[in-house]
């Protein structure tokens, strides 16, 4: 009883709450949690990796240094500064090919996560708002998405439509669906009986607008969570279709792509498997434990702990 | 009880003629004819074109294709694999008892690690166990799964030379496949070190398929922990004076058990897909690698009816978990 | 020798904006057989110090007290192995909401049999005997079926019945309910008093009873504590506090009540107790207080020993003015 009487003040709190106010009090969580902030960081330098990798990369990703195959890392015997992370099998650089991945990785997870998260609100917003057999369908179908297993279905698609980057995406994007329109299905049927949309109606605000500009921003700290979580999936899936030969072509930088043209040299060059695979470590560790941060943070259940 | 089993299967039902529509819709969403694509290069005469397209039957009308492969499929019937000529039906249940080995031993691997580490963790709250633990399980939860199985073979294999790399059992053995489980087939014929090699063998790729798992388990159970422990009723376990073990181990646990028990079913999905890349990578012998190749060469028949049956069997999976949610939280199951 | 005498009790809460004080150097005597009434608006620290009694808190409390002795035994210097063999045998407790004070995992037979499988060397038949003997004795009807029934396929009133049968397992020599009928119906209210009460007579068992109702209070107790913020106001026997209250919030307490036995929730005293933030420098309750001075609001009064009441108050009432 009691947890919830607070818990209802502070959404209602929340709501009337000025803006700045608001984001305020989430920065005052957020930057509580200190992993939450390391993510933040390292999530930063990555974006920052990716929009500047031009700039930043010593060498072009697809430039074959041939008198310079497997060349270690600059700390090993054999390797020089010239190659600070050594090179790969045919010669390129690992430490800018890793660079340009950064790239590949950054928009592939904004890529997919907008266009699920599009696709998946407005749906949800539509199932949740009309209700009868529309939402009956439309969580059917989800229940049908959601049966296969996620990379599978990925990987069925990305077969059919023929492998490529672009296509993996939007794969990924189908895949990662379902998630946010049973979010925002389930936030906007905990929304509408509230007084604040009873009052909207009375007022005489049109369905869209309810559903876009009454209900939505006060279901949104769910949806946010979510992004976070599938920017990684996103990243995760992706990198393990590039693995399976389905998903960025070489040349291309991208770090599963990467991973899979070096197998063979598993046992003889240990840093063209370990440094990809790193990258990819690093950046969706980041993103989650960011995404953690968000989820307390936003949360009024657990805020009070 | 029974309402609640009725209430289940009438969601089930729908989803499965959803997958099915979806299954069979794949292929001929496919742009160009799946007979010509087969063939590739080499081309072929229009008589013999013809005359696989009615053996196949891509030359009905849509619903009554559909039709045949639903029919089919309830019969056992999921058509003939293009590369080997073979029923997809019996080359499924041919590779899946490997899949369903691995899968096992991922999953008690993941529960035996994954629920006692995520109690730990909620019993050292805040504390250095707990901040190890949950660190250690944000890790594996962040796993490219395909890397950190080539970083086992480097160290495992390579370095240490402890494990295999590839297959389910080393070629020096052979003997009849009785169960289909490599354990117990192992066991039972009695060849000194057949055993041994099985168990070298799976170490690797359970743990690699585990890991995911391993992650969600420990977390969720150190939340679902935590929540349960600031009941009241655990309140009442201290006021009686029973011992922490008693009131973590049975009070608490017995409670934060029902959403675990969910998360694992739910990594059933997790876990076929994480089989895709753990068979690819350790040669196992099982669905997911069956699929891949499949995919890659495109073997239609094969997609089609391996994606139907692995789709089945998650939905079958969910709602045996979620009959047994029922049974185990007692305020379904009594009323 | 009193059975439970506790001195100068203070509790505070680690929160996320600093230390809470829930309960403020405050003094419990019980004696054998004796039934304390402590009363108190919401949020005044009667449950937080009899949890801290049992040792029940959570870790982010700090428990210190001058003397916690209870049946002789020094209850600081326990190890949490030994709080574990008086606590829920010698000392129990019950609590405010019974329906989510069971787990709702375990059948009520498996809750009462454990209760007394952590305390007494009894067999199995014999715990199940035991058991059966208790939910009778709480006046559970066909107990034997009850066993087996779980919490929320029985009332409120009948899990309540169930925790007092579980707290009594053990034959308590000390019994401490922390309002056990707040979330009952008004009859189940009575019927649970009562066999409190009776436990009390028959079994030679002390009594401690947290609640809000100044009705039961009349109806049951011997004693009365009055706490307020923290901290214990006044203390006496039941006739004399009824008859002639000497602290102003006792007075107001008992002048909001239009018939003094029939009282529900505490009605309105102007104000609200005060929280972490906002206590007042001098006497907790002088904000509320119509006698309060410059002298109130200045210094905190202290309990006065010497004075039977132990009225913490600089203006205590005498008898004439209580008779409002
Ligand atoms: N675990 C805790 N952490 C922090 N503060 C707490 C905790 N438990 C209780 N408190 C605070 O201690 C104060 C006293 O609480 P307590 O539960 O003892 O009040 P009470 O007199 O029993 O009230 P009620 O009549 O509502 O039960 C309250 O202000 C409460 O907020
Ligand atoms: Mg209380």
């Amino acid at each position: 009883m009691a947890i919830d009487d607070t818990q209802a003040q502070s959404e209602t709190g929340a709501y009337e709450l000025q803006r700045p106010g608001r984001f305020r009090e989430f920065w005052s969580y957020f930057s509580e949690n200190r992993g939450a902030v390391a993510g933040l960081i390292v999530f930063l330098s990555f974006i920052l990796i990716a929009i500047f990798a031009d700039f930043i990369a010593p060498y072009s990703p697809t430039d074959q240094f041939r008198g310079n195959l497997l060349q270690p890392p600059f700390w090993q015997d054999g390797g020089s500064t010239k190659f600070l992370l050594g090179t790969d099998a045919v010669g390129r650089d690992m430490l800018s090919r890793l660079i340009h991945g950064a790239r590949f990785s950054f928009f592939i997870g904004l890529i997919v996560v907008s266009l699920s998260l599009l696709g998946g609100v407005t749906i949800g917003l539509v199932a949740g708002f009309v209700g009868g057999w529309v939402e009956v369908m439309i969580m059917r179908l989800m229940d049908v998405i959601l049966a296969f297993p996620s990379l599978l279905l990925a990987l069925v698609m990305v077969a059919i439509l023929g492998p490529s980057l672009i296509n993996a995406m939007l794969a990924i994007a189908i895949v990662l669906q379902p998630q946010y329109v049973r979010l925002t299905r389930a936030a906007v049927l905990a929304e509408l009986p509230k007084d604040y949309v009873t009052s909207a109606r009375m007022v005489g605000s049109g369905t869209l607008r309810l559903m876009f500009i009454t209900v939505l921003p006060n279901c949104l700290a769910p949806i946010i969570v979510q992004a976070a979580l599938s920017f990684s999936t996103a990243i995760l899936d992706a990198a393990a279709l590039g693995f399976l030969g389905l998903g960025a072509q070489p040349p291309k930088p991208e770090w599963g792509t990467m991973l899979s043209e070096a197998r063979e040299f598993i046992l003889r060059a240990w840093w063209v498997v370990t440094l990809p695979g790193l990258a990819i470590l690093i950046t969706v560790l980041s993103i989650n434990l960011m995404g953690d941060g968000l989820r307390d943070a936003l949360d009024p259940k657990l805020k009070r702990s | 009880m029974i309402q609640f089993v009725l209430k289940r299967l009438g969601t089930t039902i729908p989803t499965f003629i959803g997958v099915s529509i979806i299954t069979f819709l794949f292929i001929r969403l496919i742009p160009g004819d799946p007979i010509l694509l087969m063939a590739g290069e080499r081309g072929m005469s229009d008589e013999r074109h013809a005359k696989l397209l009615a053996q196949f039957g891509y030359d009905q009308p849509l619903w009554q294709q559909y039709w045949d492969y639903l029919s089919g499929m309830l019969r056992g019937d999921l058509g003939i694999s293009f590369r080997t000529k073979r029923p997809v039906w019996d080359e499924f249940f041919a590779l899946f008892p490997a899949t369903l080995e691995l899968s096992l031993c991922a999953i008690i691997f993941a529960v035996f690690i994954g629920i006692p580490s995520g109690i730990v963790a909620a019993i050292y709250r805040g504390k250095w166990p707990d901040q190890l633990l949950m660190s250690t399980a944000l890790i594996g939860y962040s796993m490219p799964i395909f890397w950190w199985a080539l970083l086992l073979i480097i160290f495992f294999s390579g370095t240490l030379g402890w494990t295999p790399v590839s297959g389910r059992i080393s070629l020096m053995y052979f003997f009849p496949s009785g169960t289909g489980f490599m354990l117990i087939d192992a066991w039972q014929s009695g060849q000194a070190g057949a055993f041994k090699s099985a168990v070298q063998h799976l170490i690797l790729p359970t743990v690699v398929l585990g890991t995911i798992p391993l992650a969600v388990i420990a977390r969720q159970t150190r939340s679902a922990m935590l929540e349960v422990l600031s009941e009241d009723y655990i309140r009442t376990a201290r006021a009686k004076g029973l011992s922490p073990f008693r009131i973590n181990g049975l009070h608490a646990l017995r409670n934060a058990l029902i959403p675990v028990v969910t998360v694992i079913g739910l990594s059933v999905g997790t876990l076929l897909a994480g089989a895709i890349l753990t068979e690819t990578i350790f040669s196992w012998p099982g669905i997911g690698k069956w699929m891949v190749e499949s995919i890659r060469a495109r073997d239609y028949p094969v997609v089609q009816g391996g994606l139907m049956l692995i789709a089945a069997m998650v939905m079958f999976v969910n709602l045996f978990v979620d009959l047994l949610y029922g049974l185990i939280n007692p305020k379904i199951r009594k009323s | 020798m009193a059975l439970l005498d506790v001195n100068n009790l203070t509790v505070e809460f680690k929160t996320s904006q600093g230390q809470f004080r829930a309960v403020d150097s405050i003094d419990i005597s019980v004696d054998a057989n004796d039934v304390l009434a402590i009363v108190g608006e919401s949020g005044s620290g009667k449950s937080v110090s009899m949890l801290a009694v049992m040792g029940l808190l959570p870790w982010t409390a700090t428990v210190t007290a001058d003397q916690m002795l209870f049946n002789g035994i020094d209850l600081t210097t326990l190890t949490a192995k030994q709080r574990r063999n008086i606590v829920g045998k010698d000392m129990s407790m019950i609590f405010q909401e019974p329906m989510s004070s069971l787990n709702p995992c375990f059948t009520v037979g498996f809750q009462l049999r454990e209760a007394l499988k952590a305390h007494l060397p009894l067999s199995r038949s014999a715990r199940k005997i035991r058991a059966i003997e208790l939910l009778e004795m709480v006046g559970i009807p066909e107990p034997l079926k009850r066993l087996s029934a779980f919490p929320h396929q029985l009332s409120g009133g009948m899990n309540q019945r169930v925790m007092i049968a579980m707290a009594i397992a053990c034959k308590p020599k000390l019994l401490i309910a922390d309002e056990p009928t707040t979330a009952l119906d008004v009859t189940i209210q009575a019927q649970i008093l009562e066999l409190l009460l009776e436990l009390n007579q028959q079994h030679d068992m002390a009594l401690v009873l947290i609640t809000h109702d100044m009705g039961v209070v009349a109806e049951t107790a011997a004693r009365v504590s009055v706490q307020y913020a923290g901290q214990k106001v006044e203390e006496q026997s039941v006739e004399d506090l009824f008859a002639a209250p000497r602290h102003p919030y006792t007075h107001a307490l008992l002048a909001a009540l239009p018939e003094r036995a029939t009282g529900k929730l505490l009605p309105s005293i102007p104000g609200v107790v005060p929280g972490q933030f906002d206590r007042p420098t001098g006497c907790l309750f002088s904000p509320r207080c119509q006698f309060a001075d410059a002298r109130c609001l200045a210094d905190a009064p202290l309990a006065s020993p010497d004075d039977s009441t132990s009225v913490r108050c600089h203006y205590p009432l005498s008898n004439s003015a209580s008779v409002a």
